[in-house]
């Protein structure tokens, strides 16, 4: 029965972004709430019902496509908007809806005294409709919509409060860079077409192995093209800026689009497209190699940032660099299970932080909170429990699967790969940690006039942050490693691979029960380093960092002014492109184009004026000249 | 043809000073009354030459166009009368120099 309302599961949340949409303003908050929260919940429950039609399905048949209409039809080109199921999309549909949902949830509360109440709503209903449209899409044209259209939703909502001028420019920043990746995934996607003559996925993917060899340009082309797409759309270098600039839009849309969904599109498209990276070594080498370069480029500058949502936002983009890395040793499945569990957790740290930010009247800046333990209880042990999870620290369920890419990269990537990693994970828990102690521990840094609003959040909105606490303490458990049996997420997704485990890279180190409990002890080991050093240094003895800042004078201001990326991009980038337009302008359009019409325009004018001298006003003027045109023309005839 | 009397040459050629006359006046008489009695003159040139050439030829077609042009004449007449009326009301001359609004 689920599997036959499958299209519902995107409809719905469209069905209430379009109500909320056009009747904004004119319905009441309560009636807002109920179509903005009821659409995704109601999709969230056919969203359940369809994963559990799908487990009672043999495995091997675990893939079900539902066609609603022919999109395009033109010669050979055809698509239609087509959903399909299998396991990899359920995982993403039920992290999308059922997220989705508690977020809503969550909004209700958050967003309570916002005057466009309606709009937020019929955005982020919009959204869930795009990336369900993403996740579910069964040929690469109905993916690109969904890809657009939350790029769509992204730019919209971190241009929310669009009267301040940091937010407005922030989305437009999120725009233009996602543009760049846009445009690589359009690429791709012509390329595919090219060589497949198709969209679909089901075509495509079955015949990528006959048609393209091992490490055939084309299929490196390809992959990389898709890649590019994913880079921006995954907020990874270089194109990662536009992420921590987006923590402008509300926090539930950081949490939403910015943690848990919309910026692990990338990796849930590379997953899809395993295939091109298997086929294409080298751009499954470059997907690993930027990956773990952007997990330990934006760890250090969680390291020294002060606003709690922008070190949250390096670290999302952090975490997704683990999700590439496990993409790019071959181990698809354990990226997706980051992906999963990481989205739990960030969106927890992040409606966590919304709480913080809402008890403190829009305060965002650490050194002015701290202390907060008393007054927020349930915000404190929620965060407590997500800071835990991302710190990778046992049980929590970013402890399984930072270890399993860990050990994937350890396998398939080399130790260097590994090592690389394992300091990645020192740094994280450490940022995680100072942002830990310093708003909930230590003196209360907290200006007088903030002190006395100071309140614990209401139940709509302490409500999700339990439940997604929750998700985070037994997250990981869907993929307990070494225990027989134990991965069940591996055995869920392995269908969807089953079609290039020959083309997997080889590992370069045996698989092993102990070595793989070795380097669990060594990444927890690393991870309670991480917390300890944060708390020596933020709760021990809290002028440490500023002595070790003054010391490191020029480390600290390269990583607290971001690398100055931001500066090369305006530079080098930005300024040349913005200077050439203005030339552009000038000498081309200015000077050819609008010289042209205006020319046109000028030389009609000035004959108009020679003609209008005929026009004397004069009847005999005109009787006379009438009457030599008669006499020319009788003339003519009568001497021809 | 010595039967028939005048040859039509002569019709023709007093059509011809009569048109040539009529002429004459439009383009150069500046009283709008004038310059319709000078386009009577050409019309009625024209009758002439038209009975002429029907008597020629034994054709009664010449005769039938005449009439025709006798009732147009008549009709642009009393239309332009009409209208010489009305400018002459508003502007108090019949001076054709003096009616150059519409000069571009």
């Amino acid at each position: 029965m689920g599997l036959t309302l499958l299209w519902l599961v995107p409809l719905l949340p469209l069905v209430g972004a379009i109500l909320n949409g056009v009747l904004a303003g004119t319905l009441p908050r309560k009636m807002v709430s109920a179509i903005g929260v009821g659409s995704v919940g109601l999709s969230l429950a056919i969203a359940v019902a369809c994963f559990g039609d799908l487990l009672a399905l043999p495995p091997e048949s675990r893939r079900v496509t539902q066609g609603l209409f022919t999109w395009i039809q033109s010669g050979d080109f055809h698509a239609e908007v087509r959903y399909a199921l299998d396991p990899l999309g359920a995982v993403m549909m039920l992290v999308v809806t059922g997220v989705g949902f508690l977020i809503h949830v969550y909004s209700t509360g958050y967003m309570g005294h916002e005057k466009a109440y309606g709009r937020y709503f019929s955005y982020l209903n919009l959204f869930t409709f795009s990336m369900l449209t993403l996740v579910l899409a069964d040929n690469f044209l109905l993916m690109f919509l969904g890809w657009e259209a939350v790029g769509l939703c992204s730019y919209l909502l971190i241009g929310f409060w669009y009267q301040r001028p940091a937010a407005a420019e922030a989305g437009k920043k999120a725009f233009v860079v996602n543009r760049i990746g846009d445009w690589g995934f359009l690429l791709g996607i012509f390329l595919i077409f090219v060589t497949f003559g198709s969209v679909d996925f089901a075509t495509v993917f079955t015949q990528a192995p006959q048609r393209l060899a091992v490490g055939s340009a084309v299929a490196t082309a390809i992959a990389l093209l898709l890649f590019l797409g994913a880079t921006g759309k995954s907020a990874q270098l270089p194109l990662y800026v536009w992420l921590p600039d987006a923590m402008e839009g509300p926090t539930p849309v950081s949490a939403l689009i910015h943690a848990a969904t919309m910026v692990t599109a990338g990796v849930y498209m590379v997953a899809r497209c395993h295939i091109f990276y298997l086929l294409s070594p080298p751009a499954l080498q470059v997907v690993a190699i930027v990956g773990i370069l952007t997990a330990l480029f934006a760890a250090t500058i969680g390291l020294v940032q002060n606003d709690i949502k922008r070190v949250l936002a390096y670290s999302t983009i952090s975490q997704l660099g683990y999700m590439f890395v496990g993409c790019g040793v071959g181990a698809f499945a354990s990226g997706i299970f980051h992906l999963m569990t990481h989205a739990f957790f960030k969106a927890l740290l992040f409606l966590g932080a919304g709480s913080v930010i809402h008890a403190l009247s829009g305060e965002q800046d650490l050194w002015k909170m701290g202390g907060l333990k008393a007054h927020l209880p349930w915000t404190h042990a929620t965060f407590l429990i997500a800071t835990l999870a991302i710190a990778g620290v046992f049980p929590f369920a970013g402890f399984f699967s930072k270890d399993e890419i860990l050990y994937q990269a350890w396998l398939r990537g080399g130790p260097l790969l590994w090592m690389a990693g394992v300091i990645g994970a020192f740094m994280t828990a450490f940022y995680m940690f100072r942002l830990y102690f310093l708003t909930f521990h230590g003196r209360s840094r907290v200006p007088q006039e903030a002190k006395h609003h100071l309140h614990e959040s209401p139940n709509s909105m302490t409500g999700p942050l339990m439940i997604l606490a929750v998700l985070s303490v037994i997250g990981g458990f869907v993929q307990v490693p070494i225990l027989a049996g134990g991965q069940r997420l591996d055995q869920f997704l392995e269908p969807v691979f089953a079609d290039a485990v020959d083309l997997a890279p080889a590992a370069h180190a045996a698989s092993a029960a102990g070595a793989e409990v070795g380097l669990m002890v060594i990444s927890l080991v690393v991870a309670l380093m991480g917390i300890f050093v944060a708390y020596k240094f933020y709760v021990a003895d809290p002028e440490l960092p500023r002595r070790l800042a003054e010391q490191m004078r020029g480390a600290y201001r390269l990583v607290f002014n971001k690398y100055w990326v931001d500066e090369i991009y305006e530079s080098f980038v930005v300024q040349p492109i913005y200077q050439g337009s203005v030339r552009l302008w000038e000498r081309f359009d200015a000077a050819v184009i609008d010289g042209a019409v205006n020319g046109v325009g000028r030389q009609i004018e000035r004959g108009a004026e020679l003609l209008r001298l005929a026009q004397t006003g004069y009847v005999q003027v005109y009787a006379l000249i009438l009457t030599l045109g008669a006499v020319v023309l009788i003339g003519y005839l009568a001497l021809r | 043809m010595g039967s028939m009397g005048v040859p039509t040459e002569y019709y023709q050629l007093v059509a011809a000073l009569l048109f040539t006359i009529g002429l004459i006046g439009v383009l150069v008489r500046r009283s709008a009354l004038i310059i319709f009695m000078s386009i009577e003159l050409m019309l009625n040139a024209v009758n002439l030459s038209f009975v002429a050439f029907s008597r020629q030829h034994g054709q009664m077609d010449g005769q039938i166009f005449v009439f025709f042009v006798m009732a147009v004449a008549a009709a642009e007449v009393a239309v332009g009368l009409a209208i010489l009326v009305a400018i002459f009301r508003n502007r108090e001359t019949a001076s054709v120099d003096e009616v150059h609004l519409l000069k571009g």
